[in-house]
């Protein structure tokens, strides 16, 4: 049966509460334990990445819906050296759930968009646990366009549950504002990188997905409906979610394998995400490169490319 | 999200009441409930002659219905599903499937004409798989679409579909966004598509190729969406009011050109062709 909780850091939250005790303890007694609590953190951390190498399909899915890890907002505080956020599809509203804007990266003017999850319930609650509605699409598609005539490249952030599954998204054509979307990026004239940050959850992950390229974070996923919904249409029994983790084969070493996606990027235990230089560093040259890339093809072949990238995706005999 | 399983509610419906056949062979209609006979559902062209409810068509029944008389050629007739994922009991279920719709998979395309026009048509089956998309289903759409535009043909979809094939997981995810991509240059080569979406079209056939034809007509009652009705009501607890989500509902909402029912979409496809030809052709 599925667990809900970080069951696999058990152990280490233990040896973490010891440490503690361990640095009080040093205070108390006026002694100098800094040898022993140095050797201990090293081990803890070697504990950790070790267990990192081995997680479950199921625990991915977990660490990729982990409310601490970070929003598309603080990616673009952490890549950009100046962006303005862009607001409203010009027809109906503003949607949270997707932000979009424009900035620098490196010396080059981009278009960002993605899906924005909240940090607290508050903040989910308000931005629809970043669950996009038509408004959030159709504003990411004006900004395209924007991008498009301005000649700036695309960059897109991935982290959503899925489409929002309320009446207003139906009332106001989800599926026309979603199809629009994959119609305009898999011709736009500009070069578009995604970088699946979390949850890819179905076609409300994908709407921003028809990229030149796309990265993913080692402990992502990316998946044609959550293995809950599957688990329960399939099996009639949505606790068996881990299961269909597995089976649907949705974490990013397998999708890189299949061919799905162009990369994928190893992230640290899901404490250190911003705090680890070393993951943002490789994180920002994998952008650049690919920016770089894309960016000296003629537009004609990177349409033509982008076109072929998807064709290509599906498997059956002829 | 392809939660789509309220999609399926009247298929499986009907399929229980007609199999709830009473001893002269009646059964009823699974929206009203009324009484039928298998002489009178053919006479009335496959719907309900009090509640005019759409009885669901196979692909082939369709095809034939609108081609003119033997002007079909199918297309990709063996392209077939393999388990790319190794899902257990895929396999199974294609299996059964196929033997009991008599086809390979979930969509025929081919060429036809229509009144005495070309085009290239597609036509969905909602009694395999739920009509659900795959790799094969995507991949017959985009190539039925580039050679639409090889040939400078129109291309005339039927869909009917309760969303993405999960068994194939990102394999049928994808297919949206490459039959989206087939749509484009349809678009760019200045062709016409249309697509009439029936009973039920809902998830990702819905928010790719389905919405994006230049005309789309609905069929009488068909029930289109992306989320289905039963997970909006279990994931929100909205209670859904009559008619939500139904073709009469989406013209009122600004999604569709037409709402025509199935008996009128022949002579309608007609008219829309020979209008986009210029009128020479009646
Ligand atoms: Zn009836």
């Amino acid at each position: 049966m599925a667990k809900n909780k970080f069951e696999f850091e058990a152990p280490y939250l233990l040896l973490e509460s010891k440490l503690d005790e361990l640095r009080k303890l040093s205070v108390q007694l006026n002694t100098d334990f800094s040898a022993e609590i140095a050797n201990i953190e090293k081990r803890l951390d070697q504990m950790r990445e070790e267990r990192y190498q081995h997680l479950t399909p199921w625990e991915q899915v977990l660490l990729a819906r982990d409310v601490d890890r970070p929003t598309t907002k603080d990616y673009i505080k952490l890549l950009c050296s100046d962006f303005i956020e862009l607001h409203g599809d010009r027809l109906y509203g503003d949607d949270p759930a997707i932000i979009g804007g424009i900035g620098i990266i490196d010396g080059r003017a981009v278009t960002v968009v993605g899906h924005q999850k909240g940090r607290d319930t508050k903040e989910n609650i308000n931005n629809n646990f970043g669950m996009p509605r038509p408004e959030g699409y159709r504003k990411a598609h004006r900004l395209l366009l924007e991008a498009e005539k301005f000649g700036r490249p695309v960059l897109t952030f991935i982290n959503t549950p899925g489409a929002d599954p309320g009446m207003g998204a139906e009332e106001r054509g989800q599926a026309w504002a979603i199809s629009e979307m994959l119609l305009c990026l898999s011709s736009l004239r500009v070069p578009v990188v995604s970088v699946v940050t979390g949850e890819g959850g179905s076609g409300g992950a994908l709407a921003l997905s028809v990229a030149d390229r796309i990265i993913m974070l080692s402990n992502t996923v990316f998946s044609v409906a959550s293995p809950e919904t599957c688990a329960s249409i399939l099996l009639r029994d949505s606790k068996r979610a881990d299961e269909m983790a597995a089976s649907l084969k949705i974490n990013a070493k397998s999708l890189y394998d299949m061919g799905i996606v162009d990369e994928v990027i190893e992230e640290p235990p899901r404490q250190y995400l911003l705090e680890s230089t070393a993951f943002v560093q490789t994180l920002e040259n994998s952008i650049k490169r690919h920016l770089d890339e894309l960016c000296s093809l003629d537009v004609s072949e990177l349409v033509e490319l982008r076109y072929r990238r998807f064709r290509k995706i599906g498997k059956f005999n002829e | 999200m392809f939660n789509k399983k309220r999609g399926y509610i009247d298929l499986s419906n009907a399929k229980k009441n007609q199999a709830a056949l009473d001893s002269e062979g009646n059964f009823s209609c699974p929206s009203c409930s009324a009484w039928i006979s298998e002489a009178q559902k053919i006479q009335n062209n496959d719907f309900c002659p009090r509640c005019s409810y759409h009885f669901a068509v196979s692909a082939w029944e369709r095809i034939h219905a609108i081609c003119d008389e033997n002007s079909f050629e199918e297309w990709d007739a063996n392209v077939s599903s393999v388990n790319p994922l190794e899902f257990p009991g895929y396999e199974e279920k294609l299996a059964k499937a196929q033997e009991e719709t008599g086809l390979i998979e979930g969509i025929v395309t081919g060429r036809g004409s229509i009144g005495g026009f070309d085009v290239v048509i597609g036509a969905m089956d909602s009694r395999f798989m739920m009509g659900s998309m795959g790799s094969v289903v995507g991949e017959k759409i985009c190539h039925a679409m580039e050679k639409a535009i090889q040939y400078s043909l129109p291309c005339i979809i039927f869909c009917c579909s309760g969303g993405a094939r999960m068994q194939e997981g990102m394999f049928s995810l994808i297919q949206m966004a490459k039959t989206s991509a087939a749509v484009g240059r349809l678009h760019e080569a200045g062709l016409l598509y249309i697509s009439i979406l029936t009973h039920p079209t809902t998830g990702g056939v819905t928010a790719s190729f389905a919405s994006l034809a230049d005309i789309i007509i609905a069929e009488t009652g068909a029930l289109i969406g992306f989320t289905g009705p039963r997970v909006i009501q279990q994931t929100t607890g909205q209670i859904l009011p009559p008619g939500f989500q139904r073709s009469e509902y989406l013209i009122k909402h600004g999604m569709v050109d037409l709402v025509q029912p199935r008996v009128e979409v022949r002579s309608l496809l007609i008219r829309l062709l020979n209008v986009h030809q210029g009128g020479n052709h009646g």
